[in-house]
């Protein structure tokens, strides 16, 4: 065995070590967790129509984009009104079409051609065929095409029974279809049903016993039960723990940063200060605020720092803290302003510009890892009913790039401004945000992507973008 | 995050797996903080019937023995009571057969009653060659069957399951929708969970699935001994002293002849554990979960110059080294918390080397090995020692493997006075010798 000098270095950007000889081992790009997945992941959506297939669908790509695994939905329906322009009717949709069905079956075959590309070419990890793949046929034509390229396939199956639920699904998103566009309500839900019926006729479910090979999870009744069968992998056991938590009861979730504190004042970042007057004012008028809007069992949750602790004390209900809500370490920079970083890091401050996601300070932390960090949070989240998250500005952004479904670039500068607060309620297949600015004054702490990132540049373009400070 | 306690019953033949899950279960709430503790019947029928004679004890014709069992679970349900409403414990599991509907109606009634929420865990299996292994790994060892040998337990033991089957009425999906369970089918192939209630059956549930039975080792250790050891500093980021790079370099001709197939390298993201690695010449994955504690302030610094400049610190450390948190750094506590992902992917994980650090190993150690939260901070893991950790019947057994590389010794015991008003003398006088 070949001993040679373990030399390493430290990727200035994201302070992960790696070997100095470029070796076959560290081809992976470094983050925060290993990434566990080696052969892409097929993620197939079956069921009847107006069983939450879409939803799911896009609520966990959302979820994995979110968390590190680049995934990407592909809407069989989308490709099929892009096909034929024009929705008549359900009889499109009848098994005895002859004409429909080609068309039906060439869109399929075009999404998985798709999904082949965004595998091969665009390092997609994770695709969501979302359609109704109810047919055993339509199921075997995935797995073949899946087999022959080595992709892993996990089936989700959405089966209600309650004429209820899928009222109020159609009602949410189907009446606002393209598809619909032109009809009134009851036109729209009498052809919709029709439409359902067509498929009914063919449907099989998958099989315990002729479907015992697969992977899957089915979802009875909007998760009131279960059935997994042969999870193979890390992100599938992930997957199968989230679609566990989610749920579709309405709710509200507001998100706020502390009120301003003594640091922000004057333009230091970190640190665990204290709140200014302006952010003991926030404090008593966020209370103020909450008791108005009336909401039934709120939780609140803060960070474990003086700030967001001293914030949810003025609400007078008990709050619960979590570590995993401190904002982000900022390492050596802890309590420096922007100019004593450009004057001290002068190079770190141009690499944090240059990629502000995976940047990492020294002795700290990054974007990245913050995420990895409040993914428990989020899960917490999608559990519970009311919540009230009173936070910091990189977390917030963190929590809101994944309600909002904002990429790793645009995430680091979103702007979330002290003093106000972000109402978020799940509509449809996203989320309604408003923003209630509570009226009291605070300085700006929003820091813009400067022209020049680069690392020769002057300390005056550095500091161009520093919001104004004591 | 738990109001009502919870009352997690097992539901399952003999030979199912009821009580190495209720045991794995229970070490691995108490590790993440949620007092937990495992009411085992068959332990009170042993306690009431001091010698086992024959399956017949379990014959449902058995009106004496009957009475006796009921007798037993009722002991245990008081006990179980007890432990919720007096003990702060927050969730008991009751490890039982728990076969008829009517038993479990019993305890459905008893938690009502007494405001646990209930969770069910059913194992259903009829591999004719899992339950063999079963009663090989943890039946033939059982207290009841010291008297025979091997043939005769195999075939008492086969009766007694069949004692049960009659009457065994296994969860349904439709006249018990209303209750809250898992049911676990074949080891694992396929899971059935019906109305999880809150956040800890969520996270039941979800340890529930990710854990396996296919034997396996985990190997945990430090990386090698590095330049802020030898110099008796804490923390930091520095690379291997001449002897921690000969460490790896016979880590390495270690594993390759342990012959580990399919073997999963992990580090965390310092530079100490991934030198360590890089002599091993095979792939590794990078974890920042597995970054050594943050000691804040106390970063770089000798235990000499921490009770030089934060005497109070070190003394609050000394009290309770499990949740004292360094200023503007972590605790063990902590720790635990940021190390569970790692436990969850080790447990889903086959064959895995974990180079780590101190405060890291003694967390992941204390999970398998069981250990409290008092006893945690102050596992003995020394440098240059692998511990080969393979499960075994409900526990881990464990092989220490000293490389044979010199290396400063890192430990430092509690002292005996932890009070602030100590002498700087008494503080340090458990600090390991260093340059």
């Amino acid at each position: 065995m070949s001993h040679k000098q373990t030399k390493l270095t430290q990727n200035p950007l994201q302070k992960i070590w790696v070997p100095w000889m470029s070796s076959k081992l560290s081809r992976r790009r470094g983050s925060s967790v290993p990434q566990f997945t080696n052969s892409p992941t097929m993620i197939v959506m079956v069921g009847l129509p107006a069983r939450g297939k879409t939803y799911i669908s896009k609520k966990l790509t959302r979820y994995l984009n979110w968390i590190g695994v680049p995934t990407k939905v592909f809407n069989v329906g989308q490709y099929r009104r892009d096909a034929v322009r024009t929705y008549k009717n359900f009889e499109f949709f009848r098994p005895d079409n002859e004409e429909a069905m080609k068309i039906r079956k060439a869109c399929a075959r075009s999404a998985l051609s798709d999904v082949g590309t965004y595998f091969m070419l665009e390092h997609g990890q994770a695709a969501v065929f979302d359609a109704t793949n109810t047919t055993r046929e339509r199921r075997e034509i995935i797995l073949s095409y899946a087999k022959d390229n080595g992709y892993k396939v996990f089936f989700i199956e959405s089966i209600c029974d309650d004429p209820e639920i899928i009222a109020e699904n159609i009602k949410q998103v189907k009446l606002s279809s393209p598809d619909y566009i032109d009809c009134d309500k009851e036109e729209a839900v009498a052809d919709f049903l029709k439409r359902i019926e067509c498929y009914k006729v063919t449907y099989v479910p998958l099989d315990d016993d002729k479907d015992s090979h697969l992977s899957y999870i089915k979802i009875f009744n909007v998760g009131s039960r279960y059935l997994v069968n042969r999870v193979q992998d890390h992100i599938q056991s992930r997957i199968v723990y989230y679609l566990m938590n989610i749920h579709v009861t309405p709710r509200t979730i507001y998100l706020c940063r502390h009120g301003e504190s003594e640091l922000n004042l004057v333009g230091r970042i970190g640190g665990d200060s204290g709140l200014s007057p302006r952010g003991s004012q926030f404090a008593g008028a966020l209370g103020k605020y909450i008791k108005s809007q009336s909401i039934p069992d709120l939780k609140v949750w803060t960070s474990h720092m003086k700030r967001t602790i001293q914030t949810a004390e003025a609400l007078g209900v008990a709050y619960e803290q979590w570590k995993a809500l401190n904002e982000i370490d900022a390492g050596v920079c802890e309590d420096l302003t922007y100019e004593e970083i450009q004057a001290n890091y002068p190079e770190e401050f141009a690499l944090r510009d240059q990629d502000k996601y995976r940047y990492r300070y020294p002795k700290g932390e990054s974007y990245e890892d913050l995420v990895q960090r409040l993914e428990p949070v989020i899960m917490e989240l999608e559990r519970q009913e009311n919540v009230l998250v009173v936070c910091h500005q990189a977390v917030m952004r963190c929590l809101l790039a994944y309600f909002l479904d904002k990429s790793a670039e645009e995430l680091p500068y979103l702007k979330c401004p002290l003093h106000t607060v972000l109402k978020l309620t799940p509509v449809a297949y996203g989320c309604k945000v408003e923003s209630v600015s509570l009226n009291i004054e605070a300085v700006n702490t929003h820091r813009d992507r400067p022209a020049n990132v680069e690392v020769s540049r002057e300390p005056e373009e550095a500091l161009l973008t520093v919001p104004d400070h004591i | 995050m738990t109001n009502c306690p919870t009352l997690i019953v097992t539901v399952g033949l003999p030979a199912r797996g009821k009580t190495y899950i209720s045991k794995k279960l229970t070490r691995y709430l108490n590790w993440i903080g949620v007092p937990t503790k495992e009411f085992n019947v068959g332990q009170y029928r042993r306690e009431c019937v001091k010698i086992y004679k024959s399956f017949e004890f379990f014959s449902p014709d058995n009106e004496e023995g009957l009475k006796i069992r009921k007798q037993c679970a009722s002991a245990a349900l008081n006990d179980v009571r007890q432990y919720l409403t007096d003990e702060g414990g927050q969730v008991a599991v009751f490890d039982a057969t728990n076969t008829t509907r009517e038993r479990r109606d019993t305890i459905t009634r008893f938690a009502e009653q007494n405001g646990f929420k209930v969770f069910f865990v059913e194992s259903v299996c009829e591999d004719p060659a899992v339950i063999n292994e079963n009663i090989v790994q943890v039946k033939l060892g059982s207290p009841d069957y010291t008297h025979c040998n091997t043939d005769e337990a195999v075939e008492d033991f086969m009766k007694r399951i069949k004692c049960y089957e009659n009457s065994y009425q296994t969860l349904d999906e439709v006249l018990d929708r209303d209750l809250s369970y898992i049911k676990i089918i074949d080891v694992g192939r396929r899971y059935l969970v019906n109305r999880v209630q809150d956040h800890i059956q969520s996270r039941i549930v979800y340890y529930l699935m990710n854990i396996h039975i296919t034997p396996r080792s985990i190997y945990l250790c430090r990386h090698g001994e590095s330049d802020m050891n030898v110099k008796g500093r804490i923390g930091g980021d520095s690379g291997l002293s001449l002897r921690g790079k000969d460490f790896a370099r016979r880590l390495g001709q270690f594993i390759q002849k342990q012959d580990i197939s399919d073997l999963k390298v992990w580090t965390s993201q310092m530079k100490r554990t991934i030198q360590t690695a890089e002599g091993l010449n095979v792939p590794y994955e990078q974890w920042k979960a597995l970054n050594e504690i943050d000691a804040g302030v106390c970063e770089e610094m000798m235990y000499e110059e921490i009770q030089d400049h934060h005497p109070l610190e070190f003394a609050l450390r000394d009290q309770d080294k499990y949740r004292y948190r360094y200023p503007k750094g972590e605790s063990y506590e902590d720790l635990v918390q940021r190390l569970e992902p790692v436990i969850m992917e080790l447990e889903r994980q086959e064959n895995v080397l974990v180079i780590c650090h101190q405060a890291v190993m003694r967390c992941l150690l204390a999970y398998f090995l069981d250990k409290s939260a008092e006893e945690l901070p102050y596992l003995k893991c020394p440098l240059h020692t692998v511990l080969k950790l393979t499960p075994v019947a409900y526990g881990c057994k464990v092989e220490s493997i000293f490389l044979n590389v010199d290396a400063v010794n890192t430990h430092r015991d509690r002292p005996e006075n932890v009070e602030v008003s100590r002498m700087a003398e008494e503080a340090l006088y458990t600090v390991p010798a260093h340059q």
